[in-house]
């Protein structure tokens, strides 16, 4: 698992992937923190040009939606297109170990990413007195989501050799998860409703926006990131029984 | 040691392998040979743990590849049909993921070095992958099998895209590792299993068709009773002359080119000699013998006895192609 890691976070950084992402992470994060924060007034109507970072994190829910599947596409695809899960599946090492040892990988790039919201709130923090709890809630709240959603990810690359479609699989399942609760509106069922609600990442990541920690969240999010990486190792252990 | 007991694949309908049965002793080289689609690399891949069996069992060292896993896998060292190779990282790099990948316990850096200088890959070392050419990537594909020292060497076809000089170095270098290690390699290529492995394993459509030592292979299939002469005289009354010398089976005449030239295909009872009568009663009428040869059949000609049977007359016809 250690090698796995390791061999998965440096390849980050020799191919462009890792650049990618903490580029475009780092850019889109900058957009929404000047447009949320700093000429706050019209875009954000609870945080208006103060320290307030609600309507910040709220935004870097979408970016990481359409962000995280860069991170994670190749995960387990390009290992199976240049047959490199040979040398993976045959070494006396575990499939949860495999799994394991990629979604640590993707997660450490993730956490350099996240560790930007820290710089804009240490530059908030010159202005006025910033709500620090809050913040760390936020990080923690972007975290927990993180794993979820790149759990997803390597999910739906152990399912295609393809890049492009194991980043639009994912795309597309980080999205309708975290959109849930827009569709749920237009289901007159209510118990439908509740269930959707309940499971939809928005719903369950806002509360920590406003600084809220509901542990039931935390027990969610970390439940979606064991389950589908528990799901990615049924399907590495299909493949060999197909 | 391998142990592979009615081992059978079936992918949907189409049985892969088809319930085969063989063992490798500690210091043998296997040679598996067949030709392409026969099974061998799906078998190596079994052994390996890479894919599951439908049926059968495959013992590594007497441990169960399915049942035990992670301790069957540490003794074995694996190079697949196309090297599992990490395009972006230097052979160094990919080397030593290898070595933590394998949990390996040796001296990381001299055990690392002495592989390279075995399979003679030191002067790329750090060298990125994907700029090597096919040879090296082949044997940076055959490094990283070695890497642990594993007991078990299973090998996919080692030679392929290496230059003549290249080959013989591999060749030696398996032979060496079969001293000391259980060797199983897989080759269409019939003077490359002649040339290294002590026993042979002949598969095709999933199934065992032969299974022993080279020596014992010729010998059973080689009719040494079968012989071809060739003769200048006129070619009836020669078959009427030869038909009539003692122990004669049969005579065929396989290619005519006038009536005074043929050839004849002789096969006559075990343990029967014919060839001085025969030369004294051809010699006798005043005609030539040519050429006169018993049929030995080549590793090749086993080869295709055993996985074409019958059709051997009907592949050759076609467009002379062999």
């Amino acid at each position: 698992m250690k090698a796995i890691f390791r061999r998965e976070f440096v390849s980050y950084f020799t191919t462009p992937i890792g650049y990618i992402f903490l580029g475009f992470f780092f850019a889109l994060a900058g957009i929404d923190y000047s447009v949320t924060s700093i000429a706050g007034g019209s875009a954000g109507s609870s945080g208006s040009g103060t320290a307030e970072l609600t309507q910040f994190f709220l935004w870097l829910l979408i970016i990481l939606v359409i962000l995280i599947p860069i991170l994670t596409m190749r995960t387990l695809s390009e290992d199976k297109r240049q047959k490199t899960d040979q040398v993976l599946l045959t070494s006396p090492v575990s499939l949860s170990g495999i799994v394991v040892g990629k979604f640590l990988a993707a997660f450490c790039v993730y956490m350099m990413g996240v560790a930007i919201t820290l710089v804009f709130s240490v530059v908030v923090s010159a202005f006025t007195k910033p709500d620090w709890v809050t913040i760390f809630g936020n990080i923690l709240g972007l975290l927990l989501l993180g794993a979820a959603c790149i759990s997803i990810g390597i999910f739906a690359s152990s399912l295609t050799e393809n890049q492009v479609i194991s980043a639009v699989i994912s795309l597309a399942s980080i999205g309708l998860m975290s959109l849930l609760s827009v569709i749920s509106g237009f289901i007159p069922i209510k118990i439908v409703q509740t269930i959707l609600n309940k499971l939809c990442f928005l719903e369950r990541y806002i509360g920590y926006t406003y600084g809220q920690f509901d542990l039931s969240n935390a027990v969610y999010f970390i439940s979606v990131a064991v389950l589908f990486m528990f799901f990615t190792v049924r399907v590495l252990e299909k493949r060999r029984w197909a | 040691m391998i142990e592979v007991k009615n081992l059978s694949k079936h992918f949907g309908d189409k049985k892969a392998v088809d319930d085969i049965s063989f063992t490798a002793e500690d210091g043998e080289i296997l040679g598996f040979l067949g030709p392409n689609g026969a099974g061998k690399s799906t078998t190596m891949n079994i052994l390996t743990g890479y894919i599951s069996s439908t049926d059968g069992v495959a013992l590594i060292d007497g441990v169960d590849i399915l049942e035990n896993p992670i301790k069957a896998k540490q003794k074995i060292g694996y190079l697949p049909e196309q090297p599992p190779l990490y395009m972006d990282m230097t052979v160094k790099e990919y080397l030593s993921f290898v070595y933590d990948l394998k949990k390996c316990k040796l001296p990381r850096n001299t055990h690392l070095k002495d592989i390279c200088q075995l399979v003679k890959i030191d002067n790329v070392y750090n060298r990125v992958i994907k700029n090597l050419s096919k040879g090296y990537k082949q044997r940076v594909g055959l490094a990283q099998a070695l890497v642990g020292n594993p007991n078990v060497l299973i090998l996919d076809e080692p030679t392929v895209g290496l230059d003549p000089n290249q080959i013989i170095e591999i060749r030696t270098l398996i032979k060496r590792l079969g001293k000391n290690h259980t060797v199983i390699l897989s080759s269409h290529i019939l003077s490359e299993v002649q040339a290294v492995c002590d026993k042979i394993v002949v598969i095709n459509q999933g199934k065992i068709v032969a299974d022993d030592t080279e020596e014992n292979l010729s010998k059973n299939l080689v009719n040494n009773n079968k012989i071809s002469v060739k003769i200048d005289g006129p070619c009836d009354e020669a078959e009427k002359v030869i038909s009539s010398i003692a122990g004669i089976k049969s005579v065929d005449i396989t290619s005519k080119e006038t009536d005074e030239f043929c050839e004849f295909s002789i096969e006559s009872e075990e343990g029967v000699d014919i060839r001085r009568e025969l030369f004294k009663r051809i010699s006798e009428r005043n005609w030539y013998i040519l050429e006169l040869k018993t049929s030995n059949m080549s590793l090749e000609e086993i080869f295709l006895k055993l996985t074409v049977g019958e059709n051997i007359p009907a592949v050759k016809s076609y467009g002379g192609v062999k």
